[in-house]
């Protein structure tokens, strides 16, 4: 046994079995809580029988008929489309500005929009809220703030992926369409966007996947009941639910968002593939 | 093609940068830059005696330092700030010590071993990213129910003798809580500069004679510092201001953090300034971290652009 471990030029199985240690602590839970989700009874902590009560049937508490439920994954699902249609153009033409913009002017600006990756969230829900209260009161806390929120911190990841694959292409193709007679418009439109159509769909899956995931503006900046995302109302119920439909609607929260990232990823390769370009993905998650 | 035809062209050029970046930076003055201004007015500002509402300030020379004396008191020994702020310094070594702990060996199997099983290993990285923090916290509360699996396990295992309360105010609960969701924002970061570390490197290490971990702790381990360095600050950030974790895996006050405390002063109305001035002091303590994390990244960033 000793040996099999300490085999030099052989596999690294410690590696292994602790790799797959790894994956299993990371994912049973998730898949234990998916389990209680279909309880027939009203534990969320021991298996008691297979039903989709919960979900569908229960006429007052499954995630159809309880309207605060539904009425979560609605307003999450509306948020994350909301962010995603703002801050992918708002993020790429930032990108594409900060990029080939030359000057100090241009170096500052570029530090100052990383900023809010690195800004603990409760910094940003904090000073979001107060400002709604204290200057742009014209702006209702709900929707219309959460929506701004999620643009608000979104916007650095955007930059961060669409700046790589700018970086990574250089400014020769638009010189060339440039030295060919295209105004500058002209060579973002016809040169370097079609180049930059993967990192845009990249940004929209990444956009997606942090909105629906934050929870810590979406709950400042929430108007009430009515406003909570489902992750707000994982936090408010998490220790009180009394019946497993919590768990199934998180459960189908993450189904939806698998699903739609699946949809986009599919996307992604399919316009990667036609564009024929490299992209670094696992860099553009670990921002 | 003439000198001054050349000359406008460029002015153009001049002006479609900036103008592309334009809307991006407005948006970025008015709901991140004013927001900030804000937190520092209502931090310096007075609390209205009647409503008991913040009134904010917004000329620097009327600042009332107020909020800040408070919190400065509560930091002295045996304040309530003290502990709490020791407490969360404490929870958030461990626990990025632990990630480090976990994050390391899984990222480095993946980038070095990864092989034809790579793909599916990548996606497993990637997961958690799609499953929301706080439905991963919601399955931890499922198993570490008093009836649930956790104790099942341990108690069928003899590791416990009867099941034990794990909701309640444990540190160990809030610590896992804390590891369990930030790890994967570490490996990822991790793996992703494993991956690019020169293999020629470790072969020539190994040809000269160093054992697998002698090869390790001389070229890889070195070569990763910058990356574990950036890996540990962007899962300490979070954890610095994360309040949710807590309420959710102990809700009682003796593992209360910074940001219960915040959450506390900024929605319990009355004394929103000391929440504000909180939020300051917080950005102080963190403004190094997050400088050196943009300093690393915008370094890694200037590598790729040649």
């Amino acid at each position: 046994m000793r040996r099999w471990f300490r085999n030099a030029w052989g596999k690294p199985r410690f590696l292994i079995l602790f790799t797959l240690a790894y994956f299993a602590w990371s994912i049973v839970p998730i898949l234990v809580a998916v389990r209680f989700s279909f309880n027939e009874g009203r534990s969320r902590s021991t298996a008691q029988g297979w039903s989709t009560r919960w979900y569908w049937d229960d006429p007052d508490l499954s995630v159809r008929n309880d309207p605060d439920l539904i009425g979560a994954l609605v307003q999450s699902l509306t948020l994350a489309a909301i962010a995603v249609a703002v801050t992918v153009p708002l993020g790429v033409a930032l990108a594409v500005g900060l990029t080939r913009w030359r000057g100090r002017l241009a170096t500052a600006s570029r530090f100052g929009s990383m900023v809010p990756l690195v800004t603990p969230e409760i910094v940003m829900g904090v000073a979001l809220l107060l400002v709604f209260v204290h200057v742009f009161e014209f702006i209702p806390l709900g929707t219309e703030a959460q929506a701004i929120g999620h643009v608000t911190f979104s916007i650095a990841f955007v930059l961060i992926i669409v700046r790589g694959r700018l970086l990574s292409i250089g400014p020769e193709y638009e010189e060339a369409a440039r030295d060919l007679g295209a105004s500058p418009l002209q060579s973002l439109r016809l040169a370097l966007f079609p180049m930059l159509v993967p990192a845009v769909v990249a940004s929209a899956i990444i956009v997606f996947a942090i909105s629906m995931d934050d929870f810590v503006v979406s709950n400042y900046l929430s108007a009430g009941a009515a406003t909570d995302t489902v992750p707000v109302k994982i936090y408010s119920q998490g220790r009180t639910a009394p019946t497993p439909a919590l768990n199934a609607l998180a459960s189908l929260t993450l189904g939806v968002t698998v699903v739609i990232a699946l949809v986009l990823f599919v996307v992604w390769r399919l316009v990667r593939r036609r564009r024929g370009v490299e992209e670094p993905t696992a860099e553009a998650f670990a921002a | 093609m003439s000198e001054p035809g050349r000359r406008g062209r460029r002015r153009r050029g001049a002006l479609l940068w900036p103008g592309l970046a334009l809307p991006g930076i407005v948006w970025l003055c008015l709901f991140f830059l004013v927001p900030f201004y804000v937190v520092l007015g209502v931090a310096f500002g007075t609390v209205d005696p009647l409503f008991l509402t913040p009134q904010p300030e917004w000329n620097p020379l009327r600042w009332d330092p107020q909020a800040f004396e408070f919190v400065w008191a509560g930091l002295q020994s045996g304040g309530g700030f003290r502990t709490v702020f020791l407490r969360t310094l404490a929870y958030v070594v461990i626990a990025v010590a632990l990630s480090l702990l976990i994050a390391y060996p899984v990222a480095y199997y993946v980038a070095r071993f990864g092989g034809r099983f790579r793909g599916l290993l990548l996606a497993g990285l990637v997961a958690p990213f799609l499953i929301s923090y706080l439905m991963r916290m919601l399955a931890w509360i499922n198993l570490l129910q008093d009836d649930g699996w956790v104790n099942a396990v341990l108690v069928w295992a003899h590791v416990l003798d009867a099941p034990r309360t794990w909701l309640d105010g444990r540190a160990s609960s809030v610590i896992l809580g804390l590891v369990y969701g930030y790890v994967p924002f570490m490996i990822l970061p991790l793996y992703a500069f494993l991956d690019r570390v020169d293999r020629s490197l470790l072969e020539a290490a190994r040809d000269l004679g160093a054992s697998r971990f002698h090869a390790f702790r001389l070229v890889t381990w070195p070569l990763s510092k910058p990356a574990v360095l950036a890996g540990c600050v962007i899962i300490a950030l979070p954890m610095f201001g994360d309040y949710y974790t807590p309420d959710l895996l102990s809700g009682s006050p003796n593992t209360s953090l910074l940001g219960n405390q915040i959450d506390l002063y900024i929605r319990g109305g009355q004394q929103v300034p000391v929440g504000a001035a909180l939020v300051v002091c917080l950005m102080l303590l963190l403004a190094v971290f997050m400088a050196y994390y943009l300093y690393a990244t915008s370094r890694a960033e200037r590598r790729l652009g040649r």
